[in-house]
């Protein structure tokens, strides 16, 4: 008997979740998404300054959220794997916040 | 520590095979976490020793002023293989991959990592990488010449064979992030009953930080050197600044990973010495929390700081500040280490055993690369030593003098456990000596040229750096003879069947000195409980009648 079957009386509790998405919020979604992507084309056109990169990047993290959330049923699994993508996603947001402290200020 | 495990006349994992197989088979398709070490330990060092070789060339060219050996572009690719196969192949899989892989499990009472297969295929991932590194010598174009950074706009206009090497390092990427993903599941869910975050062994709490940088880090790499090969391939404008990309991106995102890359090098071996420390001067550690927080905090800090390697590029003033700021505030978890060490050895009954020796020559080598890493991480002294061999200097301090000996360290300490024989002891002392004079010789004239201002990198010099590049030259020899006395003794203890090492023979009260050496398949008959914490030397009597 190896160790990891040992554990796995130990680990938590599995659970099945029912989630099933409706076609319509599926489509819901990918419209949001294609509105997202228009406002992202039409943003990048009027001169923001500094603002500019910033919107780009909201506006990509909110559809990457979407897609996490719903095509990928993050919103649906266990927290622990939330945890870990937001791990990861924040460790993103401060790579980001640091580069830019170069790309911001330069002459 | 008390332990439940039985010590009987029985097989060990050299004897019983985990699959069908004998012989190769059973090695090449074992999940036995202490066979997949092993196969680490021997792959890794065969790239070792090429890499040796590459930088003995290198050094005998330097010798003397203008050509001696070889020619500029033979040069420039040789310096690029040693930092390719050094950095990626030894140094990042070092101590993980082959000391973590053998004593994770046991150190936590395991029976093995929690993902079996998935480590047997990070080491056919990291065999492929160095394999593709290692054809892309012979190809036509030859090897890549562009310096183990792959820096652009050179990487992307270079005739040389960058593909096969950027294939390489992004391969082995993936082997890092499945032995990093391991570790940490293993270290969450395989710990044995009562060993709580605060009774593991330091050498875990390492493996943890670095398993972390390694996932969240490592993919930044990955998908920059792919990037390269687009830009190779399709010509699209990302890096190169003729076809509209930003060089200095490139430099942003090869360093995001590569800085926390230099810890994910030197944390283990920071666990390593904190494992040895305590053993060899018989005394509890001083400040194990301290200890096992900094390694975390190196792991948060260390990734915040990758553009001090890019002061001179032109970034703006702002980010120069605060990286060099954050630079300072990471050297704070660094000498809470080297103190507690220093304090733990205070008063100590101390065995000036090799693995010790190797120990205290890295804390006295790390303390050189440390304090001249603060020395560059000032804006202003930057300007004057960037791109010169006080660099390279300062990096071979930090690599090779800490992390090159902790990883000897280790192979010193754990030797007897994995093999269940003994090396002579003698032998090593007298290796250890003649590589850290050599280490030395080698290295320290580097920092004095470059201060000159001998660039690095560089194939021809200036007459008044002769001196400095002659006694530097000797100091390879003399590492080399070190290094050859070192392995020979090691080679030779492995196959001295006579000398059998007992269960414990440094008095060590980790876990693993609990365990047969070498030894058996799923290391414990039952899985131990846990009472006491890591470093408990009142129990240091009792733990010494057992070995007798």
């Amino acid at each position: 008997m190896t160790n990891s079957e040992q554990h796995t009386e130990h680990s938590e509790h599995h659970t099945e979740h029912k989630h099933i998405v409706e076609y319509g919020k599926y489509l819901f979604i990918w419209l949001g998404l294609l509105a997202l992507t228009g406002i992202t084309v039409s943003a990048a056109g009027i001169n923001l300054g500094n603002w500019t990169i910033v919107l780009a990047l909201v506006i990509a993290s909110v559809k990457s959220l979407l897609v996490l959330s719903i095509f990928m049923h993050l919103k649906f699994e266990d927290k622990v794997f939330k945890i870990f993508v937001w791990v990861a996603m924040l460790t993103f947001a401060i790579f980001i916040f640091f580069t830019f402290l170069d790309y911001s200020f330069i002459r | 520590m008390n332990t439940q495990a039985k010590v009987t006349e029985e097989k060990n994992f050299f004897q019983q095979s985990t699959n069908k197989y004998t012989g190769i088979g059973s090695w090449l398709l074992t999940v036995d976490h202490k066979r997949i070490g092993i196969l680490y330990l021997f792959s890794m060092m065969t790239f070792f020793i090429v890499a040796v070789i590459f930088g003995f060339l290198i050094r005998l060219e330097l010798i003397a002023p203008g050509k001696t050996i070889m020619e500029p572009q033979t040069y420039n690719q040789l310096f690029t293989l040693h930092g390719i196969i050094m950095i990626f192949l030894f140094i990042i899989p070092g101590l993980p991959a082959v000391f973590g892989n053998f004593m994770l499990p046991i150190m936590i009472g395991a029976k093995d990592v929690i993902f079996p297969r998935l480590n047997l295929f990070s080491w056919y991932l990291f065999i492929a990488g160095g394999l593709i590194a290692v054809v892309s010598m012979f190809l036509p174009g030859g090897s890549a010449d562009t310096g183990w950074m792959f820096y652009v706009p050179y990487s992307i206009r270079t005739t040389t064979n960058v593909i096969p090497a950027l294939t390489a390092a992004f391969i082995l990427g993936f082997s890092s992030i499945l032995t990093g993903l391991n570790f940490i599941t293993t270290i969450h869910r395989m710990r044995a009953p009562g060993m709580s975050w605060f009774k593991m062994p330091l050498f875990i709490w390492s493996l943890y930080a670095t398993a972390w940088i390694q996932i969240l880090a490592t993919p930044i790499i990955g998908i920059t050197l792919l990037l390269v090969s687009i830009e190779r391939w399709f010509g699209v404008g990302i890096f190169d600044p003729a076809l509209g990309g930003d060089p200095i991106l490139y430099q942003h995102l090869f360093w995001i990973y590569s800085h926390p890359a230099v810890y994910i090098m030197i944390l283990p071996a920071m666990g390593m010495v904190s494992e040895i420390i305590p053993v060899f001067a018989r005394r509890t550690i001083f400040g194990y929390n301290f200890i096992a927080f900094s390694s975390i905090a190196i792991a948060f800090f260390g990734s915040l700081v990758w553009a001090h390697h890019m002061f001179t590029v032109g970034m703006s003033d702002t980010a120069m500040f605060v990286f060099s700021f954050l630079t300072f505030f990471v050297s704070i978890p660094s000498a809470i280490k080297v103190f507690n060490w220093v304090s733990t050895l205070y008063k100590g009954s101390i065995s000036a055993d090799p693995p010790l020796l190797y120990a205290l020559s890295f804390i006295f080598q790390f303390a050189i690369g440390g304090f001249t890493g603060l020395m560059i991480g000032v804006l202003s002294v930057n300007i004057h030593l960037q791109d010169t061999s006080f660099i390279v200097a300062h990096f071979h301090y930090v690599m090779f003098g800490s992390t090159g000996f902790g990883i000897f360290a280790a192979m010193h300490y754990w030797f007897p456990k994995m093999f269940g024989t003994m090396y002579n002891k003698k032998i090593a002392n007298w290796a250890w000596a003649i590589t850290t004079i050599g280490f030395n010789t080698l290295y320290f004239p580097m920092f004095i040229m470059g201060y000159l201002g001998m660039p690095r990198r560089y194939y021809d010099y200036l007459p008044e750096f002769h001196t400095y590049h002659l006694v530097s030259t000797i100091g390879s020899w003399i590492l080399i003879l070190g290094l050859i006395i070192m392995f020979a003794n090691l080679i030779k203890g492995m196959r001295n069947k006579k000398d059998v090492a007992p269960m414990n023979p440094w008095g060590g009260v980790t876990l693993e000195w609990k365990v047969p050496s070498p030894p058996p398949m799923e290391n414990f008959h039952e899985i131990p409980t846990v009472t006491t914490g890591p470093y408990d030397y009142s129990h240091y009597e009792l733990a010494g009648k057992e070995t007798k």
